[in-house]
């Protein structure tokens, strides 16, 4: 139990991995969107080129957006950036470095997005189908421009009557796969030697101001949370002590107004806690109905 | 036990993560409800648009709905609103607060219906079926087909067993043209309510900062209010009915004692714990009677105040035997409601 409450604790705490785990999940959504979406290409010539290009670049902006939007430290950044200064100087070094470092945990899912994409080839033998040059494929020499282009469109789907057992659509379907393969490990390549250097060779540049960027970031998000956390505290002790006025007014009133006070002194201490005077139905109707046609003013002074 | 214990009042606790946890559990059962749903189109040209439409807009309007209805904090802006001021103003900048949160949440179930609806494409199939062009895509020219023809066979394309129209334009075609424009719609959709999403939660540290923090603390605060105000009236009944019942079984005692002629205090002075516990009931006949007078005649709902008991026991221990007896004896009497 106490082990569980510790790992809820640690993962709370350290923002950092929440936001990891956060970045890995949407990875993860973005591959399993991919697979449930049921990519069907129009096979028409003015529509593959849009549709495939679209299935391939407006999810990633969304993934994007949606990066930025469950990323808690994008609030707390803007909250920096936009505050007036105050008392409290404003370093652009943290602004940009938390930043960055949105920046960077957004744009994994996107590029899992693209990658995916790019190494199913689907994306692309349906958008760049019809852009094909006929002179490199055989089934496609002696036709008219426009039953080319028709032909060339309807490549990407296999079950049209046309295509079935076409070789040329099947020579063409592996050439465009092929580009778009290639294309897709040579991006993977290219991020994840880019990110070997940046990793690598980040402590020759600057270390000093990058620990202090980073201990500043970490910082102003735990002072925000601890803030949240006083506030929360605060307002529980302030209705708490709102109730309690609101019950001893009411005590005064109904003992002002019965002829009980020569019984005040006799009252136990213990007792007084908890009915707080009120032994009567109709002083606890009387109570209810006060609480709800005059809250008590927001002040325990 | 205990792990789930904590998990829920960790969720309990942290009011948001409790809501956000609730809209994804919508969410999820949005898609599930709409792969779970068996989708016929009627393939009739009067029909298929009303159906078409019907499925893409009714059920996210119940989901809409029903997340206001799972919104605990919908009672509490209700009761907020309508509340007489009193003592206390009332600040409208709270409760559009509270509305807008609770209905950001309610908007994501009905958005992700609509998004997996036009991503699935089923549905604008059916419905805009009729309105495809036939001179682009199919063979316009085919004779003898008037307008009405034409339009009960454009609206079998969403059902191949049915479909009679291959020399006019081919099934798939159609479909693929049809699916298509659904697909572009769904993206567009997604995009918009994302980027509507992203423009909200970054333009208000932007411009309302001070307010929301103001409103995001009063609309905690009545929050908290409300439950300590009923967590301290469930500690006041819980007192108010054992001072009650404890005051019934003395007065029923006392009751059976004047009829027995002896005092139950000497035998409370001279027993032990267990037995004062028996509150002087001590035989089948007693309790019977006790049992019934507790049926057909409760006690009122007035404590008597020198009956308080001292918290741990009998009142009337330490005061003076008789002087009490005689006016709770009364009170027994008189003041009982049948």
């Amino acid at each position: 139990m106490d082990r569980f409450r510790m790992i809820f604790q640690y993962f709370q705490s350290n923002s950092e991995s929440v936001m990891n785990g956060i970045c890995g999940l949407l990875a993860l959504a973005s591959v399993k969107m991919y697979t449930c979406f049921d990519f069907s290409c129009p096979c028409l010539p003015q529509y593959n080129m849009a549709y495939g290009l679209g299935i391939m670049f407006v999810p990633p902006i969304i993934l994007f957006l949606c990066g930025l939007i469950l990323n808690r430290q994008s609030l707390v950044m803007l909250d920096e950036w936009r505050r007036p200064q105050g008392h409290r100087k404003k370093d652009l070094a943290v602004i940009r470095y938390m930043c960055s470092s949105i920046m960077q945990r957004a744009m994994v899912a996107p590029v899992v997005w693209i990658i995916v994409t790019l190494l199913d080839g689907k994306c692309l033998i349906c958008a760049f189908s019809g852009s094909m040059d006929p002179e490199k494929f055989v089934g496609f020499a002696n036709v008219t421009p426009v039953q080319l282009e028709q032909l060339l469109a309807k490549v990407p789907c296999k079950d049209d009557d046309l295509m079935r057992n076409n070789t040329s659509r099947k020579a063409v379907s592996r050439y465009l796969r092929c580009w778009s393969q290639a294309l897709g490990w040579s991006i993977l390549l290219i991020l994840i030697v880019a990110a070997f250097l940046a990793r690598w060779l980040r402590p020759c540049f600057n270390q000093a101001t990058l620990l202090q960027a980073r201990h500043w970031s970490n910082y102003i998000d735990i002072e925000q949370k601890i803030f949240e956390e006083t506030c929360c505290e605060h307002s529980r002790l302030f209705a708490h002590k709102c109730i309690l006025h609101f019950f001893e007014s009411m005590r005064q009133e109904i003992k002002l107004h019965s002829f009980n006070l020569p019984r005040e002194e006799e009252k136990d201490e213990g007792e007084e806690d908890l009915l707080r005077g009120i032994t009567d139905q109709e002083q606890v109707n009387k109570l209810l109905k006060t609480w709800y046609y005059e809250k008590p003013p927001l002040d325990v002074s | 036990m205990d792990k789930f214990r904590m998990i829920f009042q960790f969720f309990q606790s942290n009011q948001e993560s409790f809501m956000n946890g609730i809209c994804g559990i919508m969410a999820l059962a949005s898609t599930q409800m709409y792969s779970a749903f068996d989708f016929n189109c009627p393939c009739l040209p009067q029909y298929n648009m009303a159906y078409g439409l019907g499925i893409l807009l009714v059920p996210p309007f119940i989901l809409f709905l029903l997340g206001f209805v799972l919104n605990n904090n919908i009672s509490m802006l209700a009761e907020e609103w309508r509340r007489p001021q009193g003592q206390r103003g009332k600040d409208p900048a709270v409760l559009r607060y509270m509305f807008c949160s609770m209905a950001q949440r309610a908007m994501i179930a009905p958005a992700v219906w609509v998004s997996v609806t036009l991503l699935d494409g089923k549905c604008i199939t059916c419905a805009f079926c009729t309105s495809v062009p036939v001179e682009t895509f199919g063979n316009a020219s085919h004779p003898h087909l008037s307008q009405g023809e034409i339009q009960r066979i454009l609206a079998r394309i969403p059902c191949k067993e049915i479909y009679n129209g291959q020399e006019l334009i081919a099934n798939e075609v159609a479909v693929r043209y049809l699916r298509c424009i659904s697909q572009a719609l769904g993206w567009c959709f997604v995009l918009l309510m994302t980027t509507l999403a992203f423009l909200v939660r970054s333009l208000r540290p932007c411009f309302s900062q001070v307010a929301f923090l103001k409103s995001r603390y009063w609309s905690h605060y009545i929050d908290v209010e409300r439950k300590l105000f009923d967590e301290t009236c469930a500690e006041h009944a819980r007192s108010f009915a054992k001072v009650c019942i404890q005051q019934f079984f003395e007065g029923m005692s006392m009751d059976l004692a004047a009829g027995r002629c002896h005092l139950p205090r000497k035998a409370s002075a001279d027993m032990g714990e267990a037995s004062k516990k028996l509150l002087g009931i001590t035989d089948q006949g007693t309790m019977n009677t006790a049992l019934k007078s507790w049926h057909r005649c409760k006690p009122p709902l007035h404590l008597h105040p020198l009956a308080l008991p001292s918290g741990n026991g009998w009142a009337g221990e330490g005061q003076p035997p008789m002087h009490p007896s005689a006016p709770r004896r009364e009170t027994a009497a008189y003041h009982s409601l049948v």
